[in-house]
């Protein structure tokens, strides 16, 4: 077994330990730099880094993502929509909800039609319109055919934040609330069932959609500590990163956890927890207790906030761990291991 | 979790019953006054267990354990040599996907499978059937697994006349048996079973009442929800305390006392029982399901004589604290491999491949709670 050549696999996609694992050993060893201008560097395993500008103006913030999914076009949205929403939820959660500009780098498999990728162009012109954002540079490549799946895009942002105005993934301290801005699980739920080809009842469909106005709205009202966009490994994957990067504890109710029926029952049938499949329209925010209900009607008065709710807080006690009231008792929330795939026998 | 829309939440969710079930618990553990363990024999109920946080709110002193539940976890690895010799020699092997990661001695049926053999993942015999339809010129084998809420199925599709290039590996098993092993076992310390409400669908709960009057063990058949199992606990710690090995339905809503006759006389119509391994537990007097003599030329052991070589084993499994765990004897956080070098990515011992598996189960909802 040991001797066996290491090799990468699905589950360091998946977005929680396993990937952490080979970024920090890939990555984060090789470009690591103590650059003084940086407040938050490659190392923070933030959704961007920030970078001081000088003479005070501000600083400087960069997000990258590249975008695969099956299949292209799904309920709700579109691979095109998927990686402009991401890029600008990317910047907003380290606080820049303004974005400067976009890249669009497009790797297209040799016999995709032209009106597919047309498609997928258009969707990212409405999303980029819709969050403000501009698309102002980009490169295209074309792959052989069965060398890449039909379609594959990158997109980095840029965007601009007041010097120390960035907000770190890592701020929580004991006695901040945390607030979810709405139903999780519906992207991955519902692509989930999509994929093994169920149908059900219902309006499942995926939540994609750029958050920053929404963001905007949130820090005018308040303090925020802390920010994650649930995606990959969900709001258990996100809640664990901050609790462990804050070395708080915190203490969610998951009766007050936002889940429409829909993704409830879906999920009961596919045996996946809404808790732990991505959501690609959605943030989980620490906010100072002071400042929390504030905070919450702000965002319950956007649009994209309606169902808005605290879920928890951070706590002093059982550091780097996330502890789920279920209703009935208390059991410790955990990462998800790898893919999560439905229930079968 | 709050739920926005659709289904209103079902009686059995309820946290005001649930406060007043522990009660319960707690007021018949007073007057009990010692350590009791109860053991359920089921995945599922252990999911429900670690999923709704229900261990923390038992009252010092009530342990429950978690017995030979889970079918994945109990089928042999010969069984799974045969499938994977099955499949590498051209047949198509179609099988339930949590099958697929199961360690064989050598291989698991995914590993077969990214060598080029045809693994297929079905959800049910039925399916398994259509696609030997589908495929007249193959050989079409369906590596049954499961206790007897699958293995009545499986049978039903023997008995309905399946294509001829159709054939079974039963790695089907009979709980009951199981049980009264465990209730025999010497360091197994079981005060009670909480038994399978699903297989008792099938079987009826009348079935454990030899069970109960051998093994002087209360046992009472559980439902899956919060309440069920809370409820079944409270029965079993009433039998307990007044000293009675009695036999209880608490999942009056699915399980009769003769369950589903049809189902249960196709399912012997079709197997019988032999004695065979449990992985990791014992070998078991009469709990394999084998087809019966009128049934076999579609068994494909018959049909294909299987011959695997059994004689390596991987040496990490021998410190692989499995059968200790499905015998009650150890937690899964009691394994020096848990969650470490055995993990569902890379599953050295089988209760860590299926969502039904104990150590599968406690690295999702967090294991043992201190909280």
């Amino acid at each position: 077994m040991s001797d066996e050549q290491e090799v990468i696999t699905e589950a360091h996609g998946a977005g929680s330990g396993q990937m952490r694992e080979l970024i920090e050993e890939l990555a984060v060893s090789r470009f690591e730099s103590d650059d003084a201008e940086t407040d938050v560097p490659l190392a923070a395993l933030d959704d961007g880094s920030v970078h001081r500008l000088a003479n005070g103006g501000g600083s400087v913030v960069v997000t990258t993502d590249s975008h695969v999914v099956t299949p292209l076009f799904f309920r709700g949205g579109d691979i095109g929509r998927l990686a402009v929403a991401g890029t600008v939820n990317d910047l907003a959660m380290m606080g820049a909800t303004e974005p400067v500009a976009l890249t669009c780098s497009l790797i297209v498999e040799s016999g995709t039609p032209v009106e597919t990728v047309e498609r997928v162009m258009e969707s990212m012109r409405e999303t980029s319109e819709e969050a403000g954002a501009p698309i102002t540079t980009g490169d295209t490549k074309v792959m052989g055919s069965g060398e890449i799946d039909t379609l594959a895009i990158n997109t980095t942002g840029v965007g601009i934040v007041p010097q120390g105005g960035h907000v770190p993934d890592a701020g929580l301290s004991p006695g901040d609330k945390l607030i979810v801005t709405g139903t999780v699980g519906d992207h991955g739920i519902s692509l989930l069932s999509e994929r093994e080809g169920f149908d059900f009842e219902g309006d499942l469909q995926s939540d994609v959609a750029p958050v920053n106005d929404l963001v905007a709205a949130a820090m005018d009202a308040g303090e925020i500590t802390a920010m994650k966009d649930p995606t990959r490994g969900g709001l258990a994957t996100s809640l664990n990163e901050m609790a462990s990067k804050a070395g708080v504890g915190l203490e969610i109710d998951e009766r007050s956890v936002p889940v429409s029926g829909a993704v409830a029952s879906a999920g009961e049938v596919l045996g996946i927890e809404p808790l732990n499949v991505a959501n690609e329209g959605k943030v989980v925010l620490g906010v100072a207790s002071e400042d929390a209900d504030a905070v919450l009607e702000a965002i319950r008065n956007h649009p994209q906030g309606a169902d808005a709710a605290i879920v928890g807080e951070a706590v002093d006690d059982h550091a780097g761990r996330v502890i789920l009231d279920t209703g009935f008792g208390n059991r410790y929330l955990t990462e998800p291991e790898g893919e999560q795939l439905p229930r079968i026998c | 979790m709050a739920v926005e829309s659709g289904e209103p939440d079902l009686q059995f969710r309820d946290p005001e019953k649930a406060e007043q079930l522990t009660d319960r618990l707690e007021a018949l553990m007073d007057d009990i006054g010692e350590r009791v363990t109860i053991m359920h024999v089921c995945g599922s109920h252990e999911q429900a267990i670690a999923k709704y946080g229900l261990r923390s709110l038992l009252p010092d002193g009530l342990t429950i354990r978690m017995g030979p539940g889970c079918p994945v976890c109990v089928t042999d690895m010969p069984e799974v040599d045969e499938a994977v010799a099955l499949a590498e020699d051209g047949k198509i092997v179609a099988t339930y996907g949590d099958m697929l990661r199961v360690p064989g001695t050598e291989k698991s049926l995914d590993d077969a499978k990214a060598d080029g053999a045809d693994v297929r993942v079905v959800y049910s015999a039925s399916e398994a059937a259509e696609i030997a339809e589908e495929e007249p010129e193959r050989e079409v084998v369906f590596f049954a697994t499961g206790f007897e809420t699958t293995a009545a199925p499986t049978a039903a599709v023997l008995t309905a006349d399946p294509p001829e290039n159709f054939s079974i590996l039963s790695a089907h098993k009979y709980v009951p048996p199981a049980m009264e092993v465990v209730a025999e076992l010497p360091d197994t310390d079981v005060d009670g079973f909480l038994a399978a409400g699903h297989a008792a669908t099938i079987t009826g709960y009348g079935l454990f009442e030899e069970f109960v009057e051998d093994y002087e063990v209360p046992t009472v058949v559980g439902g899956f929800e919060p309440i069920d199992i809370l409820f079944g606990l409270a029965k079993l710690l009433e039998f307990i305390r007044d000293d009675e090995p009695g036999l209880a339905n608490a999942y009056q809503r699915c399980v009769s006392e003769e369950g589903n006759v049809p189902a249960k006389e196709t399912m012997w119509d079709v197997f019988e029982t032999t004695t065979g391994e449990w992985r990791g537990i014992a070998q078991i007097p009469e709990a394999n399901l084998v087809l019966r003599e009128e049934y076999r030329q579609y068994d494909a052991r018959e049909r294909f004589d299987i011959d695997v070589d059994t004689a390596s084993s991987n040496p990490l499994t021998e410190e692989c604290l499995c059968g200790e765990i499905m015998a009650g004897k150890a937690d899964p956080d009691d394994c020096d491999l848990f969650g470490e070098e055995c993990t569902p990515q890379d599953p050295v011992g089988a209760c860590m491949v299926s969502s039904e598996g104990p150590c599968k189960i406690w690295l999702e909802y967090g294991g043992q709670p201190d909280i």
